[in-house]
């Protein structure tokens, strides 16, 4: 909602500047999002005629001007417009004056000046040297009836601000300056004048009753035909200026009138071409297969959900939201036909949305427009048409069919004072209602006072008790609400010392070097065939292409991560991400934290290309490999073990891939990227990634003692040769089934390869630490332990004891 | 007997002038060795009278502890000359840098999470995380925005493919308000929830990212005010930003799922904001048709509810002018927030 502040103040007008103006309805709830002054600072511009106009002897392009500006004053003015004429009053910067300059603090200062050896006493503007528009085609061409000598801000009121509120959907009442005075009263106190509507007689006899009106829609249809009026009259200055100020074009003197009248008093109206109906105007719902082209052009299918005006031809407008193209005024109509309408929100509300444009009347009736100013709105603009443009007014018809209830709502004090947690003096809140116009009885008194409200007919968000709580606390002023310490038991909280929590993950990883970012949770559909494989879950409206599927993966966009930083020249780069992904999953049902068939696990995924530690003096510099990501999987699941067995993934690298299982059940996939996916995101090296489900994560078994053996250890270590295919792990597993309880553990330490190893075949060391609780073991048992893990290992793996 | 007092001085000399411990013990056999000089004296004392042969061999056992003082010290100082020699040999140059693998770093945005947690954390407010791809129902309706309501077009909404049970379209949730229901319908008063998470707007340009952070806030028990809202955030702000002197101003303002509406403000006292209001959550008390959908009764139970951008709070709190260095994954972003 724009407009400008002086017109504002014509209805009412708070002793307080315009800064001041603007903070109380900030604070009352209408944010005052801009307020712009409408011209920049400039003074000593008066109102000049030019009296002569000669040929300046030096200089083709310029004129030597003769130029009254008032009080007997004439000047001899050098000025190089090419529209300067004797006659013309154009704006005149006398001596002295200051003009906009590049900037607020640098203006120009008009001083006496000689140009091409002619005296200059002023100079005369263009609207851009006074900053009030780019058009420097040439001077400014003031009203011929404007008065000389008068100053040019005053005659062009550029001392305005124009305001601009961001108004919030419950304050339909505010659209209008009507509905802006009524709030500044009510919040000052400052009495309001709104423009006087007078009867305009009806002086014509022609007749175009109404025909049928669809109640469920439309609650109120009032119309009036004006005879011969004169449609291309120039609409007053005056009024354009307002227009204009409040940021709508001036069309025609009709639709200028219909949309001032909108803007005053915030009732929409619609002028027909009364020579284009056909029979009387009426409204119902739409029938499907019916269509209508829309003043902007736009052809519309209609259906049963949008409300319709109709003449015996068939729709000719959408009710409340856009008139039609057939019937509409232009500069060549004569006869008109007026609507006033009031229609309910329900009808209106979404349906721009539905065809994708918006106006100003349907803005207005999908929050709830005045029912009770259609005979007043029609009035004011029969005035202001006969005014402006002549003609013969016809008699208002105004029927009336189903009209909004405004059913009083009860408000206890004691609620009020518990909510807003102030104890407001029940004479405040009725002071409050008073000045908001709010009709009210007082009951009882105390602790059980209570007010009995009816809101007046502008206000559609007053139905209930909370409703006017909100008006006693916004007019009393939140600014004057006590901010509380709470009071509130003091209950000792902790997290479970069996549980960590996501943030407990992110420290962990990025302990380890990895840092975190945050990518979009929707992503190229592509990304999602390469790193997910599943058939993933579209977005209907994204903000571009490749944004256009819920990811399944965290992989992808780590990837992205890599790609764009590789571009940036950092050859080392190590990140995670943790987030939720995407599946449909018809198992899933509605629960406290799930929606049916859809699954939406956090995830924490990671990656790392580059050299395994940052480069450095003293060591060999080593590519990251397998084994550095999957000990951070490890870290990150102590003190939980995790079995890690050879597996496929779609993004991953078929023989340098594992899957990860915690407690039997498999928590995701750690490997190397797949070497056609490296190619295709051109990367000099593939990274090593891992991602997760963190769920099992978050639950860790709570420590219990072991008994400490003061016993020694002591160890013995297997080396064996095996075949190359036969995995560390089915060793350990075969080892760690048979072992007696005082082995402690059984480790791998050594992988060799090479000299002394035949071809396809591996040495493998293991490492035994056994220790007893109870007695020291002889050697003698430690070598038989040693021996029978030897012989599983041959058993079962054709291992051979190393030499 | 001035001999023995000459053995002794010719020890002392001899022993200083010896820089290696090995020569040392050899020269110290020329002295008190089995053929030492001091031994050869003691052997001859046999030849005198009883009364001469116990005043010399007192004097000779004093030359022999002095010379074996003198022995003992220069050992000590051999051995700590061979003690600098090998530290001077060792020394490292400190300077060098230290080795082995860095740190990596929390995301500003999630380090402003994990504040927020921390800080509600300590008055008592769980913290609650939902799905994303949410229901008509827990985005909208139970939050008092039923279908075509004007409130709706606040928030420009994503749908995805599918739809929930009551058969209208899935979204990504615009707020993180749907975790108020979630949470409150699952749990007793007094409710103390913070949810913050992930929240989707179709909405792109410099100062909108279409996927954007929000933190809920809930509060419901019998007696939670207005007032007690403007006391908790105005707190939190402070304790966020560590200073007293932010100023923090509640203006009316409508959501449908509270009333009285109040959009809040802050303002620096210092630094390049100073003076300046920034819109920083919209807050409010609970509608009663909202406490009715989470299954309380709004005659027994009030309280408030706000929500507030993390990225916002973000940008303020480490100076960040664009909000779109949070999602482009720059390392030298980043890696400044360690």
């Amino acid at each position: 909602m724009q407009f400008s502040e002086h017109w504002l103040r014509t209805f009412v007008d708070p002793s307080m500047n315009s800064e001041e103006l603007a903070h109380l309805l900030t604070m009352s709830g209408l944010e005052v999002e801009s307020r712009d002054p409408v011209a920049p600072e400039f003074s000593g511009v008066v109102v000049g005629e030019v009296l002569s106009v000669a040929r300046h002897p030096n200089a083709d392009r310029l004129n030597v001007c003769e130029v009254d500006v008032g009080a007997g004053t004439h000047l001899k003015i050098v000025c190089g417009a090419p529209n300067v004429a004797a006659g013309m009053k154009v704006p005149c910067a006398r001596i002295g004056a200051t003009l906009p300059g590049e900037s607020a603090d640098k203006p120009i200062v008009i001083k006496a000046a000689k140009m091409r050896g002619e005296e200059s006493q002023g100079m005369l503007c263009s609207a851009r040297e006074l900053g009030l528009s780019e058009d420097h085609a040439g001077l400014l061409a003031l009203d011929v009836s404007a008065e000389v000598g008068r100053d040019v801000r005053d005659l062009l009121d550029l001392d305005d601000h124009i305001f601009n509120l961001k108004l919030t959907p419950n304050r339909a009442d505010c659209l209008s300056l009507l509905g802006v005075a009524r709030e500044v009263a009510a919040l000052t106190g400052a009495p309001i004048n709104p423009p006087e509507i007078a009867t305009v007689p009806a002086t014509n006899d022609a007749k175009r009753p109404l025909a049928g009106i669809e109640a469920n829609g439309c609650g109120r249809f009032t119309g009036r035909l004006i005879g011969n009026v004169n449609a291309k009259a120039a609409t007053p200055e005056w009024m354009k200026q307002r227009l204009v100020r409040a940021g709508l074009r001036s069309i025609s003197a009709l639709v200028d009138v219909t949309n001032y009248v909108m803007l005053e008093l915030g009732r929409p109206l619609h002028v027909y071409d009364l020579d284009k109906l056909s029979g009387g105007i009426g409204v119902r719902f739409g029938l499907k297969g019916e269509r209508l082209k829309l003043l902007n052009d736009q052809l519309i299918e209609l259906d049963d959900t949008v409300l319709c005006i109709i003449d015996d031809s068939g729709p000719i407008g959408l009710a409340g939201i856009m008139g039609g193209d057939s019937t509409k005024a232009d500069l060549d109509t004569r006869n008109i036909y007026l609507e006033s309408a009031f229609f309910h929100p329900d009808v209106i509300a979404g349906r721009t949305r539905k065809f994708n444009f918006s106006s100003d009347a349907a803005h207005r009736f999908e929050r709830g427009v005045d029912f009770e100013n259609n005979v007043p709105g029609i009035e004011r603009a029969t005035r202001l048409i006969m005014d402006i443009c002549g003609g013969e007014p016809g008699a208002i018809e105004d029927r009336v069919t189903a009209l909004p209830k405004r059913p009083s709502a009860t408000m206890r004090v004691a609620r009020a004072r518990k909510v807003i947690g102030v104890a407001i003096e029940a004479s405040e809140m009725a002071g409050i209602f008073t000045r908001l116009n709010f009709g009210f009885v007082q009951q009882g008194s105390g602790y059980a006072a209570s007010f009995l409200v009816t809101p007046p007919s502008y206000r559609f968000d007053i139905a209930i008790e909370e409703d006017l709580i909100e008006e006693v606390a916004r007019v009393h002023g939140f600014e004057r609400i006590p901010a509380n310490p709470p009071l509130a038991p003091a209950v000792m909280r902790s997290q479970s010392e069996a549980h960590r929590n996501a943030h407990d993950l992110r420290r962990l990883i990025a302990a380890r070097e990895f840092t975190e970012v945050i990518n979009y949770s929707f992503i190229d559909e592509g990304w999602e065939k390469d790193f997910s494989g599943n058939d993933p879950i579209r977005v209907h409206n994204p903000i571009a292409e490749q944004y256009s599927v819920m990811r399944g993966s965290l992989l992808g966009s780590l990837v992205a991560n890599l790609r764009y930083n590789l571009n940036r020249k950092h050859d080392r780069v190590r990140v995670f991400e943790l987030a939720r992904v995407y599946f449909r999953d018809a198992a899933t049902v509605d629960g406290p934290l799930s929606v049916a068939g859809l699954r939406q696990p956090v995830r924490l995924a990671a990656l790392a290309y580059g050299s395994a530690i940052e480069e450095q003096w003293g060591g060999e510099t080593r590519q990251v490999d397998f084994f550095d990501l999957k000990s951070d999987v490890e870290a990150l699941l102590a003190p939980g073990v995790a079995r890690f067995e050879a597996a496929t993934h779609i993004a991953m690298h078929p023989g340098r891939s594992a899957a990860i299982f915690l407690d039997g059940l498999r928590i995701g996939f750690v490997g190397e990227l797949h070497p056609r996916l490296q190619q295709k995101y051109e990367l000099p090296r593939p990274p090593m990634i891992f991602e997760l489900d963190i769920e099992p994560l978050l639950l860790r078994a709570l420590p219990q003692y072991q008994l400490v053996s003061r016993f020694p250890t002591m160890t013995r270590d297997i080396s064996i040769l095996v075949a190359e295919g036969v995995p560390a792990q089915a060793m350990l597993d075969a080892m760690n089934k048979a072992r007696p309880a005082f082995v402690k553990d059984i480790g791998l330490f050594d992988l060799y390869r090479g000299k002394g190893v035949a071809e396809g075949e591996k040495s493998l060391a293991f490492r035994v630490v056994i220790q007893d609780t109870a007695r020291t073991l002889t050697d003698q048992e430690a070598d038989a332990i040693k021996a029978g893990l030897l012989q599983i290992l041959e058993a079962q793996f054709g291992a051979k004891l190393r030499a | 007997m001035s001999d023995v007092d000459d053995i002794v001085t010719s020890a002392v000399e001899a022993f200083g002038r010896i820089a290696d411990p090995d020569e040392l013990e050899r020269v110290k056999a020329q002295f008190l060795g089995k053929a030492g000089s001091l031994t050869a004296m003691l052997k001859s004392l046999g030849k005198l009278a009883p009364e001469e042969r116990r005043e010399a061999g007192g004097r000779i056992n004093a030359a022999k502890d002095r010379i074996e003082a003198a022995l003992l010290q220069r050992r000590e100082v051999l051995a700590g000359a061979a003690l600098d020699a090998r530290l001077a040999e060792e020394a490292l140059d400190v300077t060098l840098p230290g080795r082995g693998q860095g740190l990596g770093g929390i995301h500003p945005v999630v380090r402003t999470w994990q504040r927020i947690e921390s800080i509600f954390g300590s008055i008592g407010f769980d913290i609650a995380d939902g799905p994303e791809i949410e229901t008509d129902w827990y985005n909208f309706t139970a939050l008092n925005n039923p279908e075509n309501h004007p409130a709706r077009s606040m928030q420009d909404t994503f749908y995805v493919e599918g739809a929930d049970t009551a058969g209208l379209p899935l979204l990504l949730r615009t707020h993180t308000s749907p975790m108020q229901v979630r949470y409150a319908c699952n749990h007793r008063p007094p409710i103390k929830v913070i949810a913050p998470g992930r929240t989707y707007r179709v909405d792109s340009d410099a100062t909108h990212s279409p996927m954007f952070h929000q933190v809920e806030g809930l509060w419901i028990d019998e007696n939670v005010s207005f007032a007690d809202l403007k006391g908790v955030y105005t707190d939190f702000l402070r304790r966020f930003f560590e200073t007293d002197e932010l100023q923090v101003r509640f203006r009316p303002s409508y959501f449908p799922f509270t009333e009285p509406s109040a959009e809040i403000d802050m303002m620096f006292a210092s630094g390049p904001q100073k003076g300046r209001w920034l819109e920083i959550s919209g807050a409010g008390q609970v509608h009663p048709t909202v406490v009715r959908n989470f299954g309380l009764d709004p005659e027994r139970y009030i309280g408030f509810a706000f929500g507030s951008g993390l990225e916002r709070l973000s940008m303020l709190r480490y100076g960040i002018d664009d909000l779109r260095l949070f999602f482009d994954g720059d390392l030298s972003f980043l890696k400044q927030f360690r």
